[in-house]
């Protein structure tokens, strides 16, 4: 993108301008993708939800109504208007479950995605910049982590740290964190060898400079675009180990944790089971939309066919 | 080629002395005195715990028990479940074909139907059709399997009565086990809709482990698709007036293939994660519900020995990939 921004005809432009001009740019190629548009609303929607929970929701996630057990929703016959959604088995509200579920599930993809990525950011910028062994050496490791299957490697870590939340995005964010350092050791491999770095390396740049200051911010497109799509696994997969039991403990309203909770009823109850697993799908769609819209605008080769 | 398969085949060797070290780690990483985890929840005098400590290597240096620990390895000895005492290689095969049909079906499904999606909606680009698939694609990549196999429990199971809710086949029929394989045995044990009834109970997992796969498969498709009909050769065999199908037959899609047997490989890993969800779910007497199960259950040397025999499995699965990939593209093979 850099380049682009060198070659424009107009003189001098302010620092301001040129992040003014980008961002347009950037805007211009996710727009044109209506599903990321779309993806996009729904997670910002999602964001509100999540903020104000505590506002919006019409009953405490954990208040247990013992006179309204297993409630359907409202369109049914033996619904109630307290309960839009239904009640689960133990009597709590199912809409403020869900609504308080949404904070969790946020939670969760920022601190995987961050904790994934930093690790892999740095993990990636020695392996590439110093090469050799040391490269040798950290790329066999980050092999062998990718040799498990994810969710079996992070339940065996989750089974040594012990099941709850905290730890759950711990393991999680460990099996993450190969991919971010391959993506920025390729990326800084590609870039340490042109002129730019050459040139700031004569003018006396330190290794950390190099690195952080002049390096990393141009490898930056592809780390965004698999940073979006795992904070979209790591919903999936926080909730998957929920569901077996390892993830977020009961009560939490944690959406996967609610569906295990909810697995001896589906035959009597469809809305325990539905609206959770729905909550999931619609929140990871959402932001794989986002992820297809990010990568059309910021991958270069696809801007051009 | 020789040398091409030599020098896979010593790649490996780090990263599985990798995984023997994570496996090594496992017991010793956990909260309390392994001695004690092994032992089971019953607790042991300080005599058995000396005993099983010396037994169990746990009183000698670190690198001597961890060579102590490959040497077994390679004499295959994994360990005794805790629970059942059997020997872990024991059960690890005894529950592996179960597995193993599912994924097998499973990926099948994912490639019968993902392939030609993927390559209908690269030649129709931009139609109603390509819209819908892409769109399904992308909702069958976000699901959550594990709610997933629930909702078609609760359909075809619970409303429409269409399948069993679990296990591999009905209890009422019996038959040696030949091949482990539930279909094939089925047929060979010659009984009257003993075959029906494995397929019956295969059905619904399969299609649930096969979503995120076939997902996956179809977009990968279309975008080799695309973009391999976008080359000068496929230009070129139009050009001479080739008819469509020829050119998207011939020069098109045994290119576009290249990439897409990757993805299909690349798809083992990810199905042993879903098989862990889908076998719990559906009750599938396979190694990912043995394997969650030994968790909850705290039986060590099953999850020890299970988390590397299952990582060499994807590791030699991996292998093939690449080998096929260099048997399909020279380039590849000779670099």
């Amino acid at each position: 993108m850099s380049d682009a921004i060198a070659k424009t005809p107009e003189g001098k432009l302010s620092d301001a301008a040129i992040r003014r001009r980008m961002l347009t740019e950037f805007w211009f190629y996710f727009s044109q993708n209506k599903g990321a548009v779309v993806g996009l609303v729904v997670f910002i929607l999602m964001v509100i939800i999540a903020l104000t929970a505590t506002l919006i929701a019409p009953h405490d996630p954990t208040m247990q109504y013992r006179d309204a057990l297993l409630l359907p929703p409202v369109w049914q016959e033996g619904g109630r208007a307290e309960f839009l959604l239904g009640t689960d088995p133990v009597g709590r509200d199912m809409l403020s479950r869900l609504i308080y579920g949404s904070q969790y599930s946020l939670f969760i993809g920022i601190v995987v995605v961050s904790i994934a990525l930093v690790g892999g950011i740095v993990i990636g910028l020695i392996a590439g910049f110093f090469g050799g062994w040391i490269d040798m050496v950290i790329m066999r490791v980050m092999d062998i982590i990718l040799a498990f299957p994810s969710l079996l490697l992070a339940l065996v870590l989750v089974a040594i740290l012990g099941p709850g939340l905290t730890n759950a995005m711990i393991a999680i964010a460990i099996v993450y964190q190969p991919h971010f350092a391959r993506l920025t050791r390729a990326a800084v491999m590609g870039e340490q060898k042109r002129d730019y770095v050459s040139a700031a390396r004569v003018a006396g740049a330190g290794n950390l400079r190099l690195m952080f200051r002049t390096i990393l911010p141009n490898c930056l497109a592809p780390l965004i675009v698999q940073a979006t799509l795992s904070f979209s696994s790591a919903v999936l997969d926080a909730a998957a180990l929920g569901f077996l039991g390892m993830g977020a403990q009961p009560p939490a309203a944690e959406w996967g944790t609610m569906l295990a909770e909810a697995r001896e009823f589906i035959q009597r109850a469809w809305w325990v089971v539905t609206f959770p697993g729905l909550a999931i799908l619609i929140s990871v769609l959402a932001i794989n939309l986002m992820g297809d819209g990010l990568r059309d605008a910021l991958d270069p080769k696809l801007k051009r066919s | 080629m020789f040398r091409f398969i030599l020098s896979k085949l010593l790649y490996l060797i780090p990263t599985f002395l990798g995984i023997t070290i994570i496996a090594f780690s496992f017991p010793r990483l956990l909260a309390g005195d392994p001695v004690l985890l092994m032992a089971g929840e019953r607790g042991v005098t300080p005599e058995r715990h000396a005993e099983l400590s010396a037994q169990l290597g746990f009183d000698r240096s670190l690198p001597v028990q961890y060579l102590e620990f490959l040497g077994r390895l390679l004499h295959g000895d994994f360990g005794n479940s805790l629970v059942t005492k059997k020997p872990v290689l024991t059960e690890f095969l005894a529950l592996f074909p179960a597995t193993l049909e599912l994924g097998f079906v499973a990926i099948v499904i994912a490639t019968l139907i993902g392939v030609p999606v993927g390559v209908l909606a690269a030649i129709k680009r931009g139609s109603w059709f390509d819209q819908i698939s892409m769109t399904s694609a992308l909702v069958g990549f976000s699901m959550p399997i594990f709610w997933w196999g629930l909702l078609l429990i609760i359909f075809f199971s619970g409303f429409l009565g269409w399948t069993p809710v679990s296990g591999r086949i009905s209890l009422m029929y019996y038959f040696p086990n030949v091949t482990g394989f539930m279909l094939i045995d089925s047929l060979l044990s010659g009984q009257k809709g003993a075959f029906a009834s494995a397929l019956s109970h295969l059905i619904l997992p399969s299609v649930v482990l096969a979503t995120i796969p076939l997902a996956v498969i179809a977009r990968q498709t279309r975008s080799a698709m695309l973009e391999v009909m976008g080359e000068d050769y496929v230009r070129t065999a139009r050009a001479k007036g080739m008819p469509q199908r020829r050119v998207i037959g011939v020069h098109a899609l045994r290119n576009a293939m290249i990439p897409v047997i990757t993805t299909i490989g690349l798809q083992i890993g990810v199905l042993m994660a879903g098989a862990i969800l889908t076998e719990t779910i559906f009750s599938w007497p396979g190694i990912g519900k043995w394997m969650i199960d030994s968790i909850s259950r705290r039986d060590y040397p099953v999850v020890q020995s299970g988390l590397l025999l299952t990582a060499a499995m994807v590791m030699i699965v991996n292998l093939l990939v690449d080998l096929t990939y260099g048997l399909i593209n020279p380039r590849i093979r000779n670099k």
